[in-house]
């Protein structure tokens, strides 16, 4: 963990700066800023088209922003932007240092290859050429997000959603990254299967000391994952801060809207 | 026995073709076409390994009968060059024997049947036994020129994955072979790494050629004419067949040897002798095959009863190492 010489701090794992992406002359999201610091989970929440993914896609470098800065603590080099540092190096940090976790299992997943291949590829990406390491590792990771290991061989489309959802996570963090994406890892699973994947990946999460930032319309997750948290609506941030501080005194009218409709639980 | 099967019987190389048909170009192509076909080789030879595009032009073929090869071998022929064409290791299959009197009818060039007697070879599915020198280049037919292809549908993607040398995804489909089958099956196009940089496909010739590839003496030209690429290998580069530590590349070999010549050390094929199901197993390369004979060699005629197909480890030395 790099810390900041004066103020003894960890310096941010990722500084986000004025984030404004348009799709032609529509807005996706607008200025929107944050610091992440490692091992800190980030939630950011708002209803459907309120500029989440739009956001979370330029934040993880899958999509250039129209305004911005993305800066990345990178392990050798101290911060970089996304967008400044080569393409091979943003797709080596994109495989290696980083995980993202779809909502759709199809778009994190190669469907044409058995669940320890899919968990193994990233270490042969990064030039691990012997396959009984490969293969021991699939099998750890195959446990730790509870999977059962006899299916180590069977194809990503022969499991449930939540059991896929699983797979994408132990894919991600094979090769021990310090940022994961999640966006709506839990959303179109049943109630029972979100709230199992949601205790792993809080288990993992803080075990690991990973830093997350988790998309989400459900208050819910994040009232279980995240430290921090931030309220998008229409493409800008309304409301943000300490998770808990937020939801128990909402300050913005649209937050509390939000509260209010899941006072219930 | 041995008179069941026989190899064509071998002449010497036919003269020039004085008859050489006209109305066309030499060699069909017309020279400017010809001028950009030699740039893309050019530039495959100073980046070995990497697919060049070209515009690949209608041939009096249909694609899948090496309209690619032919391309480039109409390219770089000269009117002093001897062709060869082979096919599944044999000169005088369909195909084989169209594209040489293709060539013999537009460019008037001599034509062989042997390799040593060869300048120019066209290849389909087989390396010659015979090691070629460096006064021969050997053009391979190729239908599918993207080794990333299986895993990556999009064509964008897979140049960006060639350009940033991202190749995980070639091992994990020998992962998924060895997760499957206990050893790496695949044995036919066995991808390749050229010059430690560009992952190649062989084109669809048995691993067993592979290592014929590495520091080959002869120049190597690879057309595409469905997929209008041309890569190449230059000679004395280094080709080295992808693998695991614990799981080396091997090549196939048989516990018998050729039953017409006896050659232990050439890819064979299992034919059938009769219709009792008598089987046995001879050489594909049908030069190689014959020259053995006509130096006295002799095989035992399919006598042994029967024998299968080995893998062995290849011998270190003749494929490097860049791990
Ligand atoms: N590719 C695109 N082209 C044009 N407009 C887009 C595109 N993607 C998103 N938008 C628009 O940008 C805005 C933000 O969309 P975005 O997908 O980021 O919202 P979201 O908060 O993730 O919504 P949801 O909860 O439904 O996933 C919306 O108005 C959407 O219609
Ligand atoms: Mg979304
Ligand atoms: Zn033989």
């Amino acid at each position: 963990m790099t810390v900041d010489p004066v103020f003894q701090r960890p310096s941010p794992l990722l500084q986000v700066r004025g984030i404004t992406h348009r799709y032609g002359h529509h807005i996706g999201c607008r200025d929107v800023g944050f610091d992440l610091y490692p091992g800190e989970v980030l939630g950011i929440v708002g209803e459907s088209g309120s500029g989440k993914t739009t956001l979370l896609k330029c934040i993880s470098g899958q999509m250039e922003p129209s305004e911005g800065s993305v800066e990345y603590q990178t392990r050798d080099a101290g911060l970089i932007d996304l967008f400044r540092m080569s393409e091979a190096r943003r797709r080596l940090l994109m495989r290696t240092d980083w995980g993202i976790v779809y909502q759709n299992p199809r778009d994190g997943l190669r469907m044409r290859v058995s669940a320890g291949a899919n968990v193994g590829e990233r270490l042969m990406a990064i030039g691990d050429r012997h396959y009984g390491h490969i293969r021991s590792e699939a099998v750890d990771w195959l446990e730790r997000v509870e999977m059962d290991i006899g299916r180590i061989d069977d194809m990503p489309h022969t499991f449930s959603g939540g059991m896929q959802q699983r797979l994408q996570i132990a894919r991600n963090l094979v090769t021990k990254p310090r940022l994961v994406f999640m966006d709506e890892p839990t959303s179109g699973l049943d109630v029972s299967v979100q709230a199992r994947l949601l205790d792993l990946i809080r288990g993992l999460v803080r075990t690991l000391g990973i830093a997350c930032v988790i998309v989400t319309h459900d208050l819910g997750v994040v009232r279980l994952l995240s430290h921090r948290l931030m309220v998008m609506k229409g493409g800008s941030v309304v409301e943000s801060g300490l998770t808990d501080q937020v939801l128990d005194d909402p300050q913005h009218p649209y937050t509390q809207l939000l509260v209010s409709s899941i006072l219930p639980v | 026995m041995a008179d069941v099967i026989d190899h064509p019987s071998r002449a010497a190389a036919t003269p020039p073709d004085t008859r050489a048909a006209t109305g066309y170009n030499f060699a069909y192509l017309d020279e400017q076409t010809k001028r950009m076909i030699r740039r893309a080789i050019l530039k495959g030879v100073a980046i070995p390994g990497y697919q060049v595009p070209f515009g690949s032009r209608e041939m009096p073929l249909p694609y899948g009968w090496g309209t690619g090869g032919i391309q480039v071998t109409a390219a770089v022929i000269g009117p002093d060059d001897t062709l060869k064409v082979i096919d599944q290791g044999a000169d005088d299959t369909t195909n084989a024997v169209n594209i040489r009197s293709f060539f013999a009818k537009t460019a008037g060039v001599a034509t062989t049947e042997r390799t040593t007697e060869a300048s120019v070879i066209q290849t389909r599915h087989r390396i010659p036994e015979t090691p070629l020198t460096e006064d021969q280049i050997l053009v391979y037919q190729v239908p599918i020129p993207e080794p990333l292809r299986w895993l990556e549908p999009r064509e964008a993607e897979t140049r960006k994955m060639h350009a940033l040398e991202e190749y995980g995804a070639m091992h994990v489909s020998l992962y998924e072979d060895i997760a499957r089958y206990g050893r790496i099956i695949k044995s036919y196009n066995y991808p390749v790494k050229v010059n430690d940089r560009y992952v190649m496909a062989p084109s669809p010739i048995p691993k067993f050629d592979n290592p014929k590839m590495d520091r080959m003496p002869a120049l190597q030209l690879f057309g595409a004419g469905r997929e209008k690429r041309i890569y190449a290998v230059p000679p004395y580069t280094k080709v080295k067949s992808l693998d695991f530590e614990d799981h080396p590349f091997t090549v196939e070999s048989w516990e018998q040897s050729c039953a017409l010549c006896g050659a232990g050390d050439s890819y064979l094929d299992e034919v059938v002798t009769d219709d009792k199901g008598g089987k046995m197993f001879v050489c594909s390369d049908s030069d190689y095959c014959e020259q053995r004979r006509d130096a006295g060699h002799q095989g035992d005629g399919g006598d042994s009863n029967y024998a299968t197909r080995n893998e062995i480890p290849e011998n270190e030395t003749s494929s490097g190492d860049d791990r």
